[in-house]
């Protein structure tokens, strides 16, 4: 059931110009900033190669290249999430599911997995053009997997935070501006307390990003993620029950 | 449309309220297989409610209700597979196609893998959409899309079938077709429509349930339900009519009215003959009798009249 509504959730993405407007818009971005970035690792490679133990490609063109697009993530999941659960409300088709033999779980994961799916593709298109270097030069196999992991685990924390506020109201712009400004909230959070003694900075996802995007595995950061997602998708099937209930 | 037919839904004792106000009070009714029940109500009356309550989208705050043995609350899953819905917006998704958005359907309900294209084949005849299975959904005429929110209802081939106002918005030809589906469904299903087009009932419906203000106030057969509160009586044309007292002075006869020169409207009492005795007097006496209307009340007037004593009919 989860896969059903997964696919079509998926499809119906695919099936609205913008996405794919988005998605090459992205893609030209990503390109842009990858060769400002090979650009600028290719000037300073002479001085580098007399250095003992120099960072290597992947630390210097992949991982700031990772943390652009944690940025970029940040504006555009609130886009993809808009219309998932507010959009169906507005346009009445939410019935359908609610009357369907499925449950709210079953609603609210397939939506989840459905755009996670796009997601992927954003996540594995952007670390494919890093891995093109491979022809040139030796890569950190590890620290770029770590990058893609973490972006992938950061974009699904967006996508449980951008589906939440898509159950909370019928309007998809509203949905779209609230998500952007919690996601802004959340960053403001890391980059205000980051030197400060409180440690309001654990709670944002991208605090536990910057670990992954050094290369650090920590089963810390892991759960807080696994955490974060499983609780928004948590409040979201709360809310899909309220809505039976209160109508 | 046998009363020994298993009942396929039945709700006892509806109540929901939002806020202070009572949408739906104490509804209890049955449905069996092979029947069709109307569902009447001014606008605001709580159809759309009650349906939605019946389809598992909004849950009732007390009473049960159970779909083919399953209790909508506890077993969900299995209760709303045995229902088709078709809310009053029809829940289409604009952009995908005809087929796609069949199939989506068809899967969500759990329609085995094997039987999904029998099942599309023959919802799509029965539904006239067999050469618009590419068009996108978004394009499609009002009656057309009203056509795939139908289509989506039935292609799991529920065992009741629940339509909120199925013809609203739809042209005379596209309301005899839905129409004629509807009584070609409700041969096999139980269907439940809720309206508030009087014709509908009286072409459609086996039985209507009249509800107003959240509560059911009559039910019964349709057929019954055109005599409620009628007198008997008949319009007869005669083309040498008597004097009107002539007229009153026949047994049975309560009031002679004379609509024109040769037209008289006569109520009588009930279970005499009364026609008879009057065609029979009028061969007698040369009245030259042309034609003898018996007297139908309208649904309308029926309508009204039980809507407006809202009280609880027995």
């Amino acid at each position: 059931m989860i896969f059903i509504i997964a696919r079509k959730e998926f499809r119906s993405l695919f099936a609205v110009p913008s996405t794919w407007l988005i998605l090459g818009a992205l893609q030209f971005i990503f390109a842009w900033f990858f060769l400002a970035r090979l650009d600028a690792f290719l000037q300073v490679q002479a001085q580098l190669a007399q250095i003992e133990n120099a960072p290597g490609a992947t630390l210097a063109v992949a991982t700031p290249l990772f943390g652009t697009l944690a940025l970029i993530f940040m504006m555009l999941i609130p886009v993809f999430t808009m219309r998932l659960i507010a959009e169906e409300r507005r346009n009445q088709t939410l019935t359908l599911l609610m009357t369907a033999p499925v449950t709210e779980m079953h609603i609210v994961l397939g939506k989840f997995f459905g755009l996670l799916l796009v997601l992927l593709l954003l996540v594995a298109s952007s670390t494919l053009m890093v891995l093109s270097l491979a022809a040139g030069t030796h890569l950190d196999i590890g620290l770029l997997l770590s990058n893609a992991l973490g972006l992938l685990l950061l974009a699904a924390s967006y996508a449980a935070v951008g589906l939440y506020i898509s159950s909370l109201t019928a309007q998809p712009v509203v949905a779209a501006i609230s998500s952007l400004a919690v996601l802004f909230g959340f960053w403001l959070l890391e980059i205000s307390s980051a030197d400060s003694e409180i440690a309001l900075s654990k709670f944002s996802p991208t605090t536990h990003f910057q670990n992954f995007n050094i290369g650090l595995l920590n089963s810390a950061d892991a759960a807080y993620f696994a955490l974060f997602i499983a609780g928004f998708l948590l409040m979201t099937i709360r809310r899909l029950h309220n809505n039976r209930v209160y109508g | 449309m046998s009363a020994a037919a298993p009942p396929t839904l039945s709700a006892r004792n509806l109540c929901r309220r939002s806020g202070r106000n009572e949408i739906v009070r104490d509804i209890s009714f049955e449905l069996r297989q092979g029947e069709v029940l109307g569902l009447l109500g001014q606008n605001g009356a709580g159809k759309s409610t009650t349906l939605q309550m019946l389809a598992g989208a909004l849950l009732p705050q007390s009473g049960q209700i159970e779909i083919c043995g399953f209790d909508m609350v506890r077993q969900p899953v299995q209760a709303k597979a045995r229902i088709g819905f078709l809310p009053e917006n029809p829940p289409l998704y604009r952009e995908m196609r005809v087929d796609d958005f069949l199939l989506f359907a068809a899967k969500l309900h759990r329609v085995p893998r094997a039987q999904i294209e029998h099942n599309l084949d023959e919802t799509k005849r029965r539904c006239g959409l067999q050469n618009d299975g590419n068009k996108i959904i978004g394009k499609l005429s009002k009656g057309y899309q009203q056509r795939v929110g139908i289509a989506q209802a039935i292609i799991h081939q529920p065992e009741v079938i629940i339509l909120d106002e199925p013809t609203v918005g739809l042209d005379p030809a596209q309301i005899r077709d839905i129409r004629a589906l509807i009584r070609d469904l409700g041969d096999a299903h139980s269907v439940i429509l809720s309206t508030h087009l009087l014709g509908e009932v009286a072409s459609l419906c086996d039985r209507v349930e009249i509800i107003h203000q959240g509560r059911l106030i009559y039910g019964d057969s349709s057929a019954q339900m055109q005599q409620y509160g009628h007198q008997p009586g008949f319009i007869v044309t005669l083309l040498a009519p008597p004097a009107l007292g002539e007229l009153q002075a026949i047994a049975g006869v309560c009031q002679v009215e004379q609509i024109s020169a040769t037209q008289f409207r006569i109520l009588c009492v009930p279970e005499a003959n009364t026609g008879a005795t009057v065609l029979a007097l009028a061969a007698q006496n040369g009245w030259q009798a042309e034609q003898l209307v018996p007297l139908q009340s309208q649904l309308e007037e029926v309508f009204m009249q039980i809507t407006q004593s809202g009280e609880k009919i027995p």
